[in-house]
């Protein structure tokens, strides 16, 4: 349904043109749930925005192409762009509190997109928009609507969102971090929340974030994602069973278990991710990579697929097709 | 794995209700209250709201015509003559009635003008940003580096003193301040969240503008509007004393004190100044407070 085809996405700044995101190719099928993880900065957002048509002025997509459907989304006019936003995509973003206008009620933001892409009466439209609320999960939903944002708690307002985003029955959802700003319980109900809605209407979701612990909630597919490209590509099981691409492998073990030991260190990947204007050479990963070799200072890898449904972006898969796990990085106990 | 409906339960048991944390006040309720604290804007409102309701009935609240000449000139206060009468012999305490009229015409309508152009202006610049904003704030500029008062001197002495000319010319002249502070608040709002919410609903950039960012930014232009009042006031009084403004025999504070130009007049035949004088003085002073308040109880930092 949509087909990210080895996308490139530039950002003109004052002297020079920043390469932001770089052979970026994925497909989402009606009714799955895609998670792009990454650290900050490698690209994840940029990649969904670039969906909707948002990069603002400086951004554009240089290379490749978005389809969605059969329509060539980087191409379309802004008129056509503005009825698939809301209505045929939609998203909802990070931070709950400030997405609402402050200055209108819940039922005044719900029934102008309802309106504006369902065409419906007024009348209609409220019902509608409370049958939404409804269906989010929010309490006494014909009073709520007469309520200002100011009002609602952060989790509600985020149901609220959720109801606009899913009001117009979209195909897709973009969901950019939908659960970072709220806490850990309120955080599990939204996620089952989309969940539940996802079943009833076949809408495909893509799911940004950077917590496995969500991805591996809801996710059936993953795309794992590092300065700017694509590192891994795997079903959610696989991933997590038998991650291949070393900084994968290392997200995996940077993740905190409760049967740690009390002086056991996290595990972290050195380092940072390298800044847009200082990609290294070869294999973006190899300065923080425990198993870079020489190759991987030189030559860039290509995503290659290694098992069906699985690709990885790394020399080593080569020099060892089918090797082994390549085990835990080391974990070393503090003295 | 939960259904559907315990989640909702669960979302039922931990929502707060909402009027627990708004207390049941509306913002409007909430604004007027923090207004009403504000004693002096709160005189001033009252004030301003005699002043104006006297300005439309001034036909029914005084028996004579401003314009009709009696018999005795420059006559000190009287039983027959409130305030007494000017040189010409009109009545003073009629034409001071009738002279809030225009006061409020020249506030009222050079703020309006002014404000709308102000507000598109500085909303469409701080929106779009790039050339359109770099062009409309030089132009802003250029019109703010004018010396308005002989500007609208000359305007008017070429294009005719009256009512209307001044008050166009004060609308046409006065947006740039109101421009600047538009597009402040344009700029800070255009990247928030809600807008992004908007944009990805595939509202129209129109609608975005006018009706999701601006009434947003809609308390700062006020404030500014209700000072504006004042300063136009101020402007037509001084413009009329100068005579290139209202003309006789159409009263206005202004061409009243017109009269204390002369020495004679200034010592010893005060009931023909003092009024309009006084007039400009507290209207201007009601319209700030107002506008005091208003800043106050808008501010959503006030937190009484």
């Amino acid at each position: 349904m949509l087909e990210v085809d080895h996308v490139k996405i530039a950002f003109q700044s004052d002297k020079e043109e920043v390469t932001s995101v770089e052979e970026v190719s994925f497909a989402v099928n009606p009714g799955e749930t895609l998670g792009i993880v990454g650290e900050s900065g490698c690209g994840k957002s940029v990649t969904s925005l670039s969906i909707m048509g948002l990069l603002g002025k400086n951004g554009k997509v240089k290379k490749g192409q978005i389809l969605f459907g059969d329509e060539e989304l980087t191409k379309v006019s802004e008129q056509r762009l503005r009825e698939i936003r809301g209505n045929e995509i939609s998203m909802i973003f990070q931070e709950p509190m400030t997405s609402l206008n402050p200055v209108f009620t819940i039922g005044n933001q719900m029934i102008e997109g309802i309106k504006l892409h369902l065409k419906m009466k007024s009348k209609d439209a409220k019902d509608y928009a409370i049958e939404m609320l409804n269906k989010v999960g929010i309490p006494r939903a014909s009073e709520i609507m007469k309520e200002y944002p100011h009002a609602l708690s952060g989790g509600m307002r985020q149901r609220v969102m959720i109801a606009m985003a899913l009001a117009c029955k979209p195909k897709l959802l973009i969901a950019d971090e939908p659960t970072t700003a709220l806490d850990v319980t309120i955080q599990a109900q939204i996620l089952q929340l989309m969940q539940n809605l996802q079943k009833g209407s076949k809408t495909a979701i893509i799911l940004i974030t950077h917590d496995l612990g969500v991805i591996a909630e809801t996710a059936d597919r993953v795309i794992v994602m590092y300065a700017g490209q694509v590192v891994e590509e795997a079903d959610v099981f696989t991933l997590f069973k038998d991650p291949k691409h070393p900084y994968t492998q290392g997200l995996m073990a940077s993740i905190p278990h409760l049967e740690y030991e009390n002086e056991q260190r996290l595990v972290s990947i050195p380092g940072s991710v390298p800044g847009v204007k200082q990609m290294p050479k070869g294999c973006r990963f190899h300065t923080r990579c425990q198993y870079a070799t020489e190759r991987c200072q030189q030559e860039q890898p290509e995503l290659e697929q290694i098992q069906e449904g699985h690709k990885v972006r790394c020399w080593l898969m080569e020099e060892a097709p089918l090797h082994p796990v390549l085990g835990k990085p080391k974990e070393e106990l503090v003295t | 794995m939960p259904t559907l409906e315990t989640v909702v339960k669960n979302g039922l048991e931990t929502s707060i209700s909402p009027s627990e944390i708004s207390g049941e006040e509306t913002p409007f309720q909430l604004i007027v209250k923090r207004f009403i604290k504000h004693r002096l804007a709160v005189i001033g409102s009252i004030f301003m709201l005699v002043i104006i309701l006297v300005a439309i009935f001034a036909p029914a609240i005084t028996p004579k015509e401003p314009y009709q000449v009696y018999d005795e000139f420059s006559a000190p206060p009287s039983a027959e003559h409130w305030l007494g009468t000017d040189q010409v012999g009109r009545d003073i305490f009629t034409r001071l009635i009738f002279a809030s009229r225009v006061s409020m015409m020249v506030g009222l309508g050079a703020v309006l003008i002014y404000s709308v152009i102000g507000t598109i202006v500085g909303a469409v610049s701080g929106y779009f940003g790039g050339w359109v904003d770099i062009l409309l704030m030089r132009l802003t500029d250029v019109f703010m580096s004018f010396p308005s008062l002989m500007l609208i001197l000359v305007v008017v002495s070429i294009l005719g003193p009256n009512l209307l000319n001044i008050i166009l010319v004060l609308g046409l002249l006065g947006w740039p301040a109101v421009a600047r502070l538009v597009r402040g608040s344009v700029l800070s709002l255009k990247h928030v969240d809600f807008v992004k919410s908007g944009v990805v609903l595939g509202l129209s950039t129109p609608r975005i503008l006018f009706r999701h960012i601006l009434p947003n930014a809609i308390a700062p232009i006020l404030v500014q509007a209700t000072f504006g009042i004042a300063a136009a006031i101020i402007v037509e009084a001084a413009l009329s004393f100068l005579g290139m403004g209202v003309q006789p025999p159409t009263a206005s504070w202004g061409n009243m004190l017109t009269d204390a130009q002369s020495l004679t007049v200034l010592t010893s035949q005060p009931w023909l100044w003092v009024p309009p004088g006084m007039m400009i003085v507290i209207v201007v002073l009601s319209i700030n407070f107002i506008g005091d308040g208003l800043r106050d109880a808008l501010d959503p930092k006030t937190l009484k």
